[in-house]
């Protein structure tokens, strides 16, 4: 369990390296996106390891707030037409 | 695995252990999100990173045992702030793509440094030292207040132990943060700009929403109520509570109005107003009637704990969801004109 | 016997969907174009995480963790899918709104009307 959620992670630092280095905001959005899916993933292995259902609630108001937040983000950043 | 709750013994074994690993994983990635907020070169990625950083502390919080906090963290700090932040600076024409850096990057940079090589040197070095004696062995850290807190939990109205010191314990607090919020929104109307010019009135629309944003948006939105509701029914015995439920439902708000299927939040609503106020109006109501006719102030009367502290949390959570949906998107317009 | 099956199987997914995580996070290090870095990430990603799901409600099979798990699951996959197609959207435009002010710029007598940006 505890190897799974290091790679899970060391994953995601690996994503953002690349997210990091490239040109456009398309790409920090899409780092956004990788690095909230991994949390969920975090969120739901560390409810089994903990036996703990809260975990779970969490991770279903995270993925629900990384939804939000990539629509709001896309939104606010198209130009005005 | 765990110990019991309540009691907390003095470390016999090393700390160094394996469960480190993605911990110490969450701490790299913390400190590089936190450096990229401060220092990306645009703030545009800066702010994306922000976001980035919210989500990695949530999952910290997660790691401490504090799922309230986490809930939170997740939805506040990551999501609403994040938005919030992004509309201001989308307010200032060229702010999103200017550069960022600022003098004390090196200073900063060997704060870190130190700062870690700190931490490492009391993870590996401390059980050394307190066998040599030369540091003194922490015994029985349980704290006082907590075992005072956990005691009197049974009788507060609540099962939740942090909700039973939220709103019944120190319901004082809760009631100045629900002021503090208030502030915050008086606050942000002194920084909008007088004699708003007509061209930018016209365009404070947003842009045309891509028929998939709206249908997305309408699926959104009721899951978004929904999960709100659940945490506010929740909150008593479960991790939960009124600001996490309020600000589901002022995501639910934003993302409607950002596609355009939400009218505009208009400051000069009197609903929108009264809505705000309604929650520590309807808290200091409680806290004056125990004051005067009670055992104190906000003494809760025994009988009537429970229903008392669930119609605060309900009020209290369409307070919230209302001023967050005003500080994020309300609009940018000026009452005097 | 049952228990057995339900842990293997269980721990099988679960390992399998920690290689779709490794496999995404390879895709986005190795593909040259942001269109092709969405798919390796909203796609194979999201596998991921339901695989992992399937694994831990094979491990924990209550009803409560099996609900919420799988609700979790589909959201995800609904919102990488939106996700996805709004973002290559939005960077079309962008690269569409790039282009056409390079294009203005060069031709600085022609153009009267004014690119609404």
């Amino acid at each position: 369990m505890i190897w799974l959620a290091s790679i899970i992670l060391l994953s995601a630092l690996a994503g953002l390296w690349r997210m990091s280095h490239s040109p456009t905001i398309a790409d920090r959005l899409l780092g956004l996106q990788m690095l909230s899916t991994t949390g969920i993933a975090f969120l739901l292995l560390l409810a089994h390891w903990q036996n703990n259902a809260v975990w779970r609630d969490v991770a279903l108001v995270l993925a629900l707030l990384a939804a939000v937040v990539t629509v709001a983000l896309v939104q606010m950043l198209r130009r005005r037409t | 695995m765990r110990p019991p709750p309540g009691t907390v013994q003095a470390k016999e074994t090393s700390p160094v252990s394996l469960e480190l690993l993605p911990d110490l994983i969450l701490t790299l990635l913390l400190l590089i999100m936190a450096w990229g907020a401060l220092y990306a070169p645009q703030r545009a990625d800066a702010m994306t990173l922000f976001i980035a950083f919210g989500i990695v502390v949530a999952l910290i919080w997660a790691r401490l045992d504090a799922p309230d906090l986490a809930l939170a963290e997740a939805a506040i700090g990551a999501g609403l702030t994040g938005v919030l932040l992004m509309h201001a600076a989308r307010e200032l024409p060229g702010e999103l793509h200017q550069t960022n850096r600022t003098a004390t990057y090196w200073g900063a940079l060997a704060f870190a440094v130190v700062a870690s090589l700190m931490f490492l040197a009391h993870l590996l070095y401390d059980d050394s030292l307190m066998s040599a004696g030369l540091l003194d062995a922490e015994t029985d850290m349980t704290p006082r207040l907590r075992t005072l807190a956990d005691a009197a939990v049974p009788e507060s109205g609540v099962e939740h132990p942090v909700t039973a010191v939220l709103l019944n314990f120190r319901a004082w607090d809760t009631l100045l943060e629900l002021l503090v919020l208030l502030f915050a929104l008086s606050g942000l109307r002194q920084l909008f700009r007088d004699g708003q010019s007509s061209e930018n009135r016209a365009t404070s629309q947003w842009p045309e929403s891509l028929a998939l944003m709206s249908a997305w948006a309408r699926v959104l939105a009721p899951l978004l109520v929904v999960t709100g509701g659940y945490l506010l029914w929740r909150g008593s015995s479960e991790p939960g509570g009124a600001f996490q439920a309020g600000s589901l439902l002022a995501a639910a708000a934003v993302i409607l109005r950002l596609t355009g299927l939400l009218p505009p939040l208009r400051w000069s609503s009197v609903l929108l107003r009264l809505s705000v106020v309604a929650g520590a109006l309807f808290f200091l109501v409680v806290a004056a009637a125990t004051a005067i006719w009670g055992d104190g102030w906000l003494v809760y009367p025994v009988a009537y704990n429970g229903l008392l502290i669930i119609t605060i949390e309900a009020i209290a959570t369409l307070s919230i969801a209302i001023t967050l949906s005003l500080l994020v998107i309300g609009e940018r317009e000026d009452l005097r004109t | 016997m049952i228990s057995t099956v339900l842990f293997f199987a269980g721990w099988a997914f679960m390992l399998a969907g920690c290689m779709f995580f490794v496999t995404a996070a390879l895709g986005l290090l190795r593909f040259p174009d942001l269109f092709s870095r969405l798919h390796a990430v909203t796609k194979i990603d999201t596998l991921g995480l339901g695989l992992m799901a399937l694994g831990l409600a094979l491990l924990d099979p209550s009803w409560r963790s099996c609900l919420m798990l799988m609700l979790v699951w589909v959201l995800v996959m609904a919102s990488g899918a939106v996700n996805c197609q709004l973002l290559a959207r939005f960077n079309l435009e962008q690269e569409e709104a790039q282009s056409d002010e390079a294009a203005t710029r060069h031709r600085p007598g022609k153009g009267d009307k004014p690119r609404v940006s």
